[in-house]
């Protein structure tokens, strides 16, 4: 049963990667001059597009939550705006939380808030997925000792790689070998996409790995 | 032999301080320089050297031309010239060079080569060194002996047009003057039409000796576009009419004196291949050197391949022109072509005066000068020169006296260039041995504190430090021999100048007894370590006490913010280091109240084994602490810790408090912006500054003036209150006295004073306010029950270093201090008294929102940006010492006022004895721990391209800053040991 788990978990990974690689590929077969570094907020909105879609089609495939609780249209639909106002909300809340970090308020505001929508969906969009919009659940997942299953730990896992490879994406702007590169925010953005693909790599490996250790409350 | 942990960092600070001036000693060595000052007045010069009959001749040789024209182009590179743009776009400079009366040589310049160094060395002829410019902080001008100085002595008038780098140096030196500034990059037209329109008038006018001319187009020009930029065709054609026009005016002028005109056309530096300049390659250090007179042989054919000679040879050269004395300070030998034409007896007469001067300097600079070869030549040839004399006296007009004539001559000449590279020499090398000494001093006291961590922060906050060991162990003794040894061989076989062996054998062997004493305590302390650590541990990790994320996110930070100091860019950029630092702090901070409010905290070992720890490095770092019933531990029944004493409105004020913290450093880092790459973003500072915008200066001053009170006026007693509320009026004052705030009530008023009363007023506040504090801390030591008193008595001095920064901060900087008061107050009432930290957490927080806040002043790490203004605060003229003392607080300030608002918190603290120990402990290790890997790094860095320009100031920086935290940690101990007499 787990190692079944963890193969799927695995798959689902892989395809997110997959997604994200497509992203980077699809584009310029429709676009002319597509490229990521110049033409880097166009690709920064497909890259959202498409893993939010590989996403929310995995949810609704794998079904990692069975929930048996009953859910009527209405229901069905209350939950997707919530879950569209808190993405938002998480959007709004990177933006300010870049901006605090010194990204210019005025101007660039658009690449900005484009690397938080980015960052959103890295974190946001598979925690909307996976726990709804519950925001205790979101607290327990994230506290230490609070997950439940390896879909959660993995959540962890993914969701943190991707803000510390934001967050190391910060470090090269100062230097001065005048890359395309190193313009706002296209280290942050780049630095939080290849976290994200590392966490989605890693965290089946570690999962595997610890799979001895790891014992999960059934509730 | 025990000491408090305090006290012992205190120790190992003050030997890194003798450390690191060792080192900065070697690293920086001193400049070549004559002691006999400008301002004593012209000595006689030598006179002509005669062997048995004296000579007639003793006066300055006569000039040799009525008039010169210097031509300065910026960023003029060799090439421009002599190569084929030069042929391209210079026509008429390439007819001068080919076929007309001139010299041509290539002109070597030392880096750095930025404007500013290159025109000293052009006019004195010295090589100014990086320590020149920390001397000359206190005044732009140029207080060194030049060839600008002697002309005016001697009542030359010197007209000058271009940069007004040359109106900052030399104030009152120029007859008439009209100054460019070089800011607006952009612009490289506009530049030189400044200069170029008066050219006509002043050319036909002729009532002067000495023209100069600073064009800063084709520097510009480079900067915009690079070398290859078809606008630097342009402009080459347009210096070359310029010239020519220069150049026929002369020519015109020449039939109506009796000596000829001179017409020197030079570059300050040259340009690298992406157009800047500042470095030392060869692009930007070669640059023309054209003299064109017509009392210059015209020589046929081209010359490719001009001459290579030192741009400092020029300040000699102009000298003897101009029939001036040379320069005190020069290094540079005379341009021999110049004075080729001349008879035979003036021209060993003005070699005579050069190697002269180069030996007196030679003499100044050099302990051991006699050996210098150069100094045997200059000898040698004095003595040939005397008995050429007597021949020349006794009239024998031969070719005896024309064979020894021409060796004296070659004699001088050889004697010239050897004085004259052994003089650069001095300047250019690295006191390697100097050096290495300073960072085995340092290096050992970062291990000897590195080692005893585990120890100084224990609760007892006291450590074994074996000091006797060194007395009976074989190691010392072994190692003072060896060091010695090492000591009496790199200086008997050292080539160049060694400061450590220039030292008297009692102070160098002292140094290595402490060197060797430190070795052996270090060893000793690592056994102690060793052995301990074999025993099995007394007290087992327990699992609470795993590292948070706050301690996992110091510890990476800090050694993050080291090795980022050795890339230039992230020395350049350091304040981007400290506020991202600072930012994930809050951050981290934040996340830790959230877990504490939201869900619950306590320090029991979590239940339900959930994910074994160990494995898991990032997931540490975030997921730390909480136990995992975390559902049903809901705010209001949490653990009867912290969340039940806190409730309401002052919960939210907890959470929101990191919030808080994080805007106003996004407000204060708008406020100045500083660095290298963003430097020229406009920023708030600069706003206000303008002098449309007075009024909303005024109130900001005046509404953070008001915010500094209230946040300072609580924990005073009520004279100091009184005091500390005048003083802050006084600063208004002064503010308004000196023209940069005004009052309401007299909107435009215009007469701006020097604010001396109302500075001298607000000091005796100061010096006020930190008396009553010092008594009420002796009181409390006396009496010895009173606790309360001394926590009134830190506050109070405290308050009167806060009211001193208002003083000295310019007034678009009194927001940073009122944040910085405000920022304390929340952290203190909202973070660290609810959560708890320990006090090394506390200590690193304090030291990490320190050295924020110097940036957030404006400093960086660059000289330029120190704000020399406060050191006038108060005073009529400069007065040394203080002027000194009150820029460094001025720029330290940031930093000072933390670690003392450290020592208040910590000691207002009751709860742990020892917390001002560890606080000392941790402050001397953090600080120091930069300053030891930047020197190491330096050492291996110093052959970097930016090593004068970047690494340099910041080492500098680096070392006051150390200076500054020795007296923090004196500080801490002395308050410290008041707590030891009460107990």
């Amino acid at each position: 049963m787990k190692d079944n788990d963890i193969k799927r978990l695995l798959y689902t990974h892989l395809l997110c990667i997959f997604s994200i690689i497509l992203s980077v590929f699809i584009p310029s077969l429709f676009l002319e001059n597509f490229s990521i570094l110049e033409t880097h907020l166009t690709w920064l909105c497909i890259c959202s597009g498409f893993v939010t879609a590989v996403n929310l089609v995995l949810y609704l495939v794998v079904k990692p939550n069975t929930s048996s609780k009953r859910s009527s249209l209405s229901h069905k639909v209350t939950r997707f705006l919530k879950c569209c106002i808190y993405f938002l909300m998480s959007c709004f809340s990177f933006h300010v939380i870049f901006v605090l970090y010194g990204a210019p308020l005025i101007e660039l505001a658009l690449e900005t808030f484009l690397f938080a929508v980015i960052l959103s969906t890295f974190t946001t969009v598979p925690c909307l997925c996976l726990l709804g919009p519950n925001l205790k659940a979101w607290l327990r997942v994230f506290s230490r000792n609070g997950v439940t299953s390896i879909w959660e730990n993995s959540l962890q896992i993914t969701t943190i790689s991707s803000f510390v490879g934001a967050w190391l994406g910060a470090l090269p702007i100062p230097l001065d070998w005048e890359r395309p590169w190193q313009v706002w925010p296209i280290s942050c953005t780049l630095g939080a996409t290849f976290g994200y693909v590392a966490g989605l790599v890693i965290s089946p490996l570690w999962i595997y790995w610890n799979r001895k250790q790891l014992t999960y409350k059934n509730n | 032999m025990r000491l408090g942990s305090g006290t012992f960092a205190t120790c190992c600070v003050a030997i890194e301080v003798l450390g690191i001036a060792v080192f900065l000693r070697g690293f920086f060595p001193a400049p070549v320089r004559s002691s006999a000052r400008a301002e004593h007045g012209a000595e006689p010069p030598a006179p002509e050297p005669s062997a048995g009959v004296s000579s007639n001749w003793t006066t300055l040789p006569p000039p040799l031309f009525s008039k010169v024209v210097i031509v300065l182009i910026d960023a003029l590179r060799d090439d421009f010239v002599f190569g084929s743009k030069g042929v391209k776009f210079m026509p008429y400079t390439t007819y001068l060079v080919e076929k007309g009366a001139s010299h041509s040589f290539v002109a070597e310049a030392k880096p750095p080569t930025v404007t500013m160094p290159r025109i000293k060395a052009l006019m004195t002829g010295s090589l100014p060194g990086f320590v020149d410019v920390i001397r000359n902080l206190n005044s732009p001008a140029l207080l060194e002996d030049s060839v600008i100085r002697q002309a005016k002595a001697a009542g030359k008038r010197i007209v000058f047009y271009g940069d007004e780098t040359w109106v900052k140096l030399f104030p009152k030196h120029f007859v008439e003057y009209d100054g460019t500034t070089s800011f607006f990059v952009s612009d490289y037209t506009e530049v030189d039409n400044n200069v170029t329109r008066h050219l006509d008038k002043v050319l036909k006018r002729g009532d002067w000796d000495i023209l100069i001319l600073h064009y800063l187009g084709l520097d510009h020009i480079g900067h915009i576009s690079g070398p290859n930029s078809p606008l630097i065709g342009q402009k080459l054609s347009e210096m070359d009419s310029v010239l020519m026009k220069i150049h026929t005016s002369l020519q015109s002028k020449e039939r109506e004196t009796p000596l000829p005109n001179l017409l020197v056309l030079c570059g300050d530096h040259g340009m690298s291949e992406t157009g800047s300049h500042g470095a030392s390659s060869t692009e930007e250090v070669n640059t023309p050197l054209i003299l064109i007179s017509s009392a210059f042989e015209r020589k046929p054919g081209d010359i490719r391949h001009p001459k290579h000679v030192q741009q400092t040879d020029v300040a000699a050269t102009l000298a003897i022109a101009l029939g001036l004395p040379i320069p005190k300070d020069s290094v540079g030998s005379l341009l021999f072509p110049v004075v080729e034409g001349r008879p035979m007896r003036e021209q060993l007469r003005f070699l005579h005066l050069n190697t002269v001067q180069l030996s007196k300097l030679l003499q100044e600079n050099v302990p051991s000068y006699e050996k210098d070869p150069g100094f045997e030549q200059f000898k040698m040839s004095e003595r040939l020169h005397g008995n050429w004399i007597r021949l020349y006296l006794e009239e024998k007009h031969s070719e005896v006296l024309f064979n020894l004539g021409s060796k004296v001559l070659r004699q001088y000449l050889d004697a010239l260039k050897t004085l004259s590279l052994s003089l650069s020499a001095q300047v250019a090398q690295y006191d390697i041995y100097s050096m290495m000494v300073g960072t085995v001093v340092v290096l050992e006291v970062l291990t000897l504190l590195l080692l005893s961590v585990p120890q100084a922060l224990r609760r007892k906050a006291e450590l074994e430090v074996p000091l006797s060991s060194p007395g009976f162990s074989l190691l010392f003794y072994l190692v003072i021999l060896v060091l010695s040894a090492v000591h009496v061989i790199v200086c008997t076989s050292a080539e160049s100048s060694c400061y450590f062996c220039g030292l008297s054998w009692l102070a160098a062997g002292g140094v290595m007894v402490l060197a060797s004493a430190l070795l052996c305590v270090t060893v000793s302390v690592l056994t102690n370590v060793l052995v301990g650590g074999n025993t099995p541990r007394k007290n087992p990790v327990h699992p609470s006490s795993r590292w948070s994320e706050l301690d996992l996110l110091i510890l990476l930070g800090t050694a993050g913010h080291v090795l980022s100091l050795g890339a230039s860019s992230f020395v350049e950029e350091e304040h981007q280091t400290w506020y991202f630092l600072v930012n994930t702090l809050c951050l981290a901070l934040s996340q830790e109240t959230y877990r504490n409010y939201f869900l619950g905290d306590d320090g029991e070992p979590p239940c339900g084994l959930c994910v074994e720890q160990g494995h898991d490095g990032a997931t540490a770092a975030w997921q730390d602490g909480p136990g995992c019933d975390v559902l049903e531990r809901d705010k209001g029944h949490g653990s009867p810790s912290t969340s039940e004493v806190l409730r309401g409105r002052e919960k939210w004020m907890v959470l929101a408090s990191p919030w808080l913290i994080l805007a106003c450093c996004r407000l204060l880092r708008s406020l100045n912006q500083t660095g290298v790459q963003w430097a020229h973003r406009p920023d708030l500072g600069h706003w206000l500054t303008s002098s449309d915008h007075k009024a909303e200066l005024s109130v900001l001053a005046a509404l953070s003036l008001l915010i500094v009170f209230v946040l300072v006026q609580r924990g005073c007693s009520p004279v100091s209150k009184a005091a500390l509320a005048l003083g802050l009026l006084g600063v208004y004052c002064y503010r308004a006295a000196i023209g940069s705030v005004r009052f309401p009530w007299r909107p435009d008023s215009k007469d701006i004073s020097k604010g001396i009363i109302e500075a001298r007023f607000v000091y005796v506040f100061v010096l006020g306010i930190l008396f009553t504090g010092t008594k009420d801390l002796l009181k409390s030591q006396v009496i010895a029950a009173d606790f309360k008193l001394k926590t009134v008595g830190l506050w109070e001095i405290y308050s009167g270093l806060v009211l001193l920064a208002a003083l000295l901060f310019r007034p678009h900087n009194l927001p940073v201090l009122a944040f910085s008061l405000l920022i304390q107050t929340l952290m203190t009432k909202f973070i660290w008294k609810p959560l708890r930290h320990d006090a090394a957490e506390i200590t690193v927080m304090h030291y990490w929102f320190g050295q924020a806040f110097f940036y957030f002043q404006g400093n960086s790490n660059n000289i330029a940006t120190v704000d020399i203004s406060a050191g006038f605060v108060g005073l009529d003229t400069y007065v040394e010492i203080p002027a000194v003392l009150l820029t460094a607080f001025g720029t330290y300030a940031g930093p000072v006022l933390w670690a003392s608002h450290l020592v208040h918190f910590l000691s207002s603290e009751t709860r742990s004895g020892s917390a001002l120990s560890h606080a000392c402990f941790c402050y001397a290790l953090i600080c120091s721990i930069p300053v030891s890997t930047y020197i190491v790094l330096v050492t291996s860095l110093r052959y970097h391209l930016f090593i004068w320009s970047v690494f340099s100031p910041k080492l500098l920086y680096e070392g006051m800053h150390l200076l500054i935290t020795a007296a923090v940690c004196v500080f801490f101990t002395a308050m410290d040991q008041t707590r030891l007499t009460q107990s």
